[in-house]
């Protein structure tokens, strides 16, 4: 599996889609914090963290003895760079072309 | 929780990471050669005096200063300035880091970015980038992403997705647009 397939592996659930709404409202929460918010076990809550974290949707940092779980938003931006610009980008240009079309024969 | 925990919030820190298939070596130097820096996301040249204490700052490039012109900024000689905290090649660096293209973002505190490259052992290493903005809400908004439609360009993610691009590539995002 390579990188990109884990980044849509770990967006393809809705409890990990609902922990990463979490850490984008408040950033830099701990495991006790972001467990608080959701109807599950602890243990279920670090397993979804930890498959967040191999994509790199998640990154830690230790604060003295807590363990702080930040939203990474690169993997998300390099989907929307190597995806979604690319598909929105032939819309517009052919928009343009449409209108340049029929701004000609006016 | 003490006193110096509420006083600080926790929040105000932001971490990026991208996985890159490239030598700490090519990261680091990406990331510390002018010639390099001016390739990807804002196109100005960073220079470092790579040393402890050593000066940090970064002039923009043509293209930066004419897309600035054509919104109404007349940008200074020098956008971005800072001193080296900590080196360590090609594996981490710290820096402070101030903004000087906005009065505004200027008046803020000093803030500091840690930039650190893991190799990861299969032919890719991580760069993880850790900016601590403490007091620094609109510097915090900028690298964020949130005024890339006003032209500010898209922050941090925006810099390491096209830095990725380049690296593995040879052309950024930014470039073919």
């Amino acid at each position: 599996m390579d990188d990109g397939d884990r980044v849509f592996k770990a967006l393809a659930d809705p409890t990990r889609r609902h922990l990463l709404d979490r850490l984008f409202e408040h950033d830099g929460r701990t495991l006790t914090e972001l467990e608080r918010e959701l109807a599950m076990s602890r243990f279920g809550v670090m397993k979804h963290l930890k498959v967040l974290e191999e994509a790199a949707l998640v990154t830690t940092r230790k604060q003295g003895r807590e363990k702080l779980h930040f939203l990474n938003p690169v993997p998300i931006r390099l989907i929307h760079d190597r995806w979604i610009d690319k598909f929105t980008e032939r819309h517009v240009s052919a928009l343009a072309d449409l209108k340049h079309e029929l701004e000609k024969g006016s | 929780m003490t006193a110096s925990d509420l006083t600080a919030p926790l929040t105000t820190t932001q971490v990026y990471r991208v996985y890159i298939r490239a030598t700490p070596d090519a990261i680091w130097a990406a990331l510390t050669d002018p010639e390099w820096t001016v390739r990807y996301g804002y196109g100005g040249y960073a220079h470092y005096d790579l040393r402890p204490g050593g000066r940090y700052y970064v002039t923009p490039d043509e293209a930066f200063r004419a897309g600035a012109e054509a919104r109404g900024n007349i940008l200074p000689e020098v956008i971005i300035e800072g001193e080296v905290l900590a080196c360590d090649p090609p594996r981490r660096l710290v820096t402070t880091f101030r903004m000087l293209m906005d009065p505004e973002i200027a008046a803020e505190p000093v803030t500091r970015i840690t930039h650190e490259i893991d190799d990861r052992g299969n032919g890719t290493c991580a760069l993880t980038v850790t900016h601590e903005l403490e007091g620094a809400p609109k510097l915090a908004m900028i690298l964020g992403g949130a005024w890339e439609d006003g032209g500010a360009g898209g922050g941090h993610a925006w810099v390491l997705s096209d830095l990725k691009s380049l690296l593995e590539t040879g052309s950024t995002m930014a470039g073919a647009q």
